[in-house]
């Protein structure tokens, strides 16, 4: 039996219902959570009996305004994007029938976090030259090893893990990709305190952690592939968002420079101005990339958009501080914390000026950006490499 | 926020356009007649007027095409990529859009009417080169002046008023000058006690200029496009020690930088062009974007264009010194990307 998926009428008729049967005001956060999820709300693109009916993805904004406006409890997407960011897609894409029951659900209602085990030491941008080896050993793996640059790690219950199967093989086609148990006893979350002073990210050392073969996302010897799907999905979740004029950075310098007349000079006056534009000019371009997935056209502006994402707020960072002269010497806080999201706004301008630092690293870094770009949507050839069909314990490491 | 992307009918009329350039308007043609004296490709333009083209934004109901500034502007970016030599900048932009705001959008029909301003004028600067005499009459210089050549009529601003001039009458010499932009002719104007009709007020002027700011931001989107393909198709043939040079990471990340450049072009190009279209009050901070983004990455992608093609992108016997003629004469046009920094200090309350 198949039906139509319902149109933006028919979708809006099916919130209005479920909230008169489900009052926010009168329903523990969790049970009304689960009740949206079970009703197909949750995110409506998805398919029927695993949150969603297969509608547009585009219908998902007006049904998320409908549940705000009624006071509905929210699922704190800031808490968990990796695992509605990245986790999520993959399963949804590449796992089980079983796999998606168990783990889309309380995924999606905030109950369990996620995070992501891919980087390692030795593995930055050269993601396929990761070392932590998966054993098959009975029913399940056994995995061993290092992963860094883990955000919320000390939260979550659910790891999307790559590790190396076959060493044997070159280094693509050697990894397998996994749902990793956090509260094993052989994982071991180590903050890993970063320039600002705070630990938004950790280090996890995985020291014979088992994992059932149940969860494995994908065929061994498929990760590279499944990882690649994870990755295309975070950069259009770091580069794809909507926001009004001066919503960024540029805001805060735009506000500071109106309300202290006595720092202008007219250097920084041309270079405020500069970057204003070319703030305007990226917030257009983030925009039209919306629009672009609301039709369900992504264009590859993703990674246009993330390379000028890293750059503005870098410079202008950069700006606030030389506009600032003698408070811009100060810092507000060197004390060691474990902050669960970035607000570039609510800290001081050193620290935005420091934590900018990391936008053109974490998530791609800007140079292997313009590789992608360069090769993937300007077609231009590849450099030469040397680690092409060497099996991966044959490479210098 | 705006419409950001393409509808259908846009995207059939560049298809239709770029059939048609591909045909008429090859580059080995735009160079041949840059070496003539005729000052545009009469036989291109008089096709473009044909097709309607040339008066999308003026109403049926005055002649023209009922369409709006969204769709000329696709247009434009046709012309740019294939830097066609018609008067489409000066008449069916700069002239129509004066007509529009004057109230005389009958005489805007058939694109013959160009702003007689010169070309480096930004939106709002002072002109003040002619006097009207009490009698109507015009004297005064306007030097630089983009495709008054093709001008059936000349639109003159002078003191508080907008005035239409027959280029042909007793006191109105147009003279030709040697220009840096092959492909858009510019012309001094010289009247002397010459006959005029007063059809406006000063201010259709400030209005043409923020409008042709917005739309000659999409011909250099084109134009920048057009390099970057020029560019990337030659770099993947070339071979220098043994391989492309299109391999080598030093121009692989300038041809990324550009790509994106590009994009955010799009962007803002759609943007200006949706609010010349819908007469959006935010016009002048979205032309103001259009023209700081966009003067410069059209200058930067045929500056790279030539680079990227070595020796032969210097030679006068490859398209790449049309573009970068055009795309650094347009830089200049309409005001510089720094005037228009400048202008968005108000426009956006961040005063010096």
């Amino acid at each position: 039996m198949s039906t139509a998926p319902p149109d933006e009428a028919e979708l809006h008729r099916r919130v209005r219902d479920f909230l008169a049967v489900h009052d926010p005001a009168a329903t523990a956060p969790r049970d009304f959570l689960r009740a949206r999820f079970d009703a197909g709300l949750a995110w409506v693109h998805y398919p029927p009996g695993l949150g969603g009916l297969g509608a547009p993805r585009a219908l998902q904004a007006g049904v998320d305004r409908l549940f705000a406006a009624a006071g509905a409890p929210g699922n704190q997407p800031e808490r968990n994007a990796i695992g509605l960011g990245m986790a999520a897609p993959t399963i949804l894409a590449f796992g089980t029938d079983a796999q998606k029951e168990r783990f889309l659900r309380p995924l999606w209602t905030g109950e369990e976090i996620w995070c992501q085990l891919f980087s390692e030491p030795g593995a930055g941008s050269d993601l396929a030259a990761l070392a932590t080896r998966a054993v098959r050993d009975g029913d399940g793996w056994t995995v061993d090893g290092q992963k860094v640059w883990t955000s919320m790690a000390h939260e979550a219950r659910f790891a999307i893990l790559v590790a190396r199967t076959d060493p044997g093989v070159p280094k693509h086609r050697g990894m397998t990709y996994f749902v990793c148990d956090m509260t094993d006893p052989g994982v071991d979350v180590r903050p890993l305190r970063q320039m600002t002073g705070e630990a938004e990210f950790n280090e996890v050392f995985l020291t014979g952690v088992r994992i059932p073969d149940e969860h494995r996302l994908g065929a061994p010897g498929d990760g590279w592939r499944v990882a690649m799907a994870t990755l295309m999905n975070e950069r259009v979740a770091i580069g794809g968002h909507a926001a009004p004029r001066e919503g960024g950075m540029i805001g805060v310098v735009a506000a500071l420079w109106r309300d202290r007349p006595d720092l202008r000079t007219p250097g920084l006056h041309a270079e405020l101005l500069r970057l204003w534009a070319d703030a305007e000019a990226a917030r257009l371009t983030g925009e039209r990339l919306r629009q672009q997935l609301a039709v369900g056209a992504p264009g590859p502006e993703g990674s246009a958009a993330k390379l000028a994402f890293a750059r503005l707020n870098q410079e202008i960072s950069g700006l606030e501080l030389e506009l600032l002269a003698e408070d811009g010497l100060r810092y507000d806080d060197w004390t060691m914390r474990r902050p669960t999201e970035v607000d570039f706004t609510r800290r001081s301008p050193g620290y935005r000026y420091l934590r900018a630092k990391g936008n053109s690293i974490e998530g791609g870094t800007s140079e292997i950006l313009r590789n992608i770009i360069a090769e993937r949507i300007l077609g231009l050839p590849a450099e030469p490499r040397a680690d092409k069909d060497v099996p991966w314990k044959d490479l210098p490491k | 926020m705006s419409d950001l992307l393409y509808s259908d009918v846009e995207d059939d009329l560049r298809a239709g356009l770029r059939a048609l350039l591909a045909e008429t308007c090859a580059w080995p043609d735009v160079l041949a007649g840059t070496e003539k004296d005729a000052p545009y490709d009469a036989a291109l333009w008089a096709r473009l007027t044909e097709m309607g083209v040339t008066a999308l934004p003026v109403p049926e109901t005055a002649g023209g095409a009922g369409a709006s500034w969204r769709e000329a502007s696709v247009v434009l970016e046709e012309l740019g990529r294939a830097v066609a030599p018609v008067p489409f900048l000066g008449a069916a932009v700069l002239g129509t859009a004066a007509l529009l705001a004057a109230g005389a959008p009958d005489l805007a029909a058939d694109a013959s009417a160009v702003l007689a301003v010169p070309l480096s004028t930004p939106p709002g600067a002072v002109l003040d080169g002619v006097r009207a005499a009490d009698d109507g009459r015009l004297t005064g210089v306007i030097t630089a002046v983009a495709d008054a050549g093709a001008a059936a009529t000349l639109l003159v601003p002078a003191g508080d008023g907008l005035y239409a001039v027959d280029p042909g009458a007793d006191g109105v010499r147009v003279t030709e000058v040697v220009a840096l932009d092959m492909t858009r002719r510019l012309s001094d104007v010289a009247l002397a006690d010459a006959p005029a009709r007063r059809i406006g007020d000063a201010e259709a002027v400030t209005a043409a200029l923020t409008t042709g700011a917005a739309l000659l931001a999409a011909e250099q989107l084109g134009l920048a496009e057009r390099c970057l393909e020029l560019t990337v198709e030659y770099v993947k043939t070339r071979y220098q020690f043994g391989r492309p040079v299109g391999s080598y990471q030093a121009l692989k990340h300038r041809l990324a930088d550009l790509w994106a450049s590009v994009a955010q072009a799009r962007a803002v190009v759609r943007y200006a062009a949706g609010c010349a279209a819908s007469g959006d009050p935010d016009l002048p901070v979205a032309a103001a974007v259009a023209q700081a983004h966009c003067s410069a990455a059209a200058v930067r992608a045929a500056e790279e264009c030539v680079q990227m093609h070595g020796g032969i992108g210097f030679t006068w016997e490859h398209p790449a010194h049309l573009y970068l003629k055009r795309a650094k004469s347009a830089s200049l046009a309409l005001g510089t990307a720094d005037r228009h920094r400048a202008a968005l200090a108000g426009l956006a309350d961040l005063p010096a």
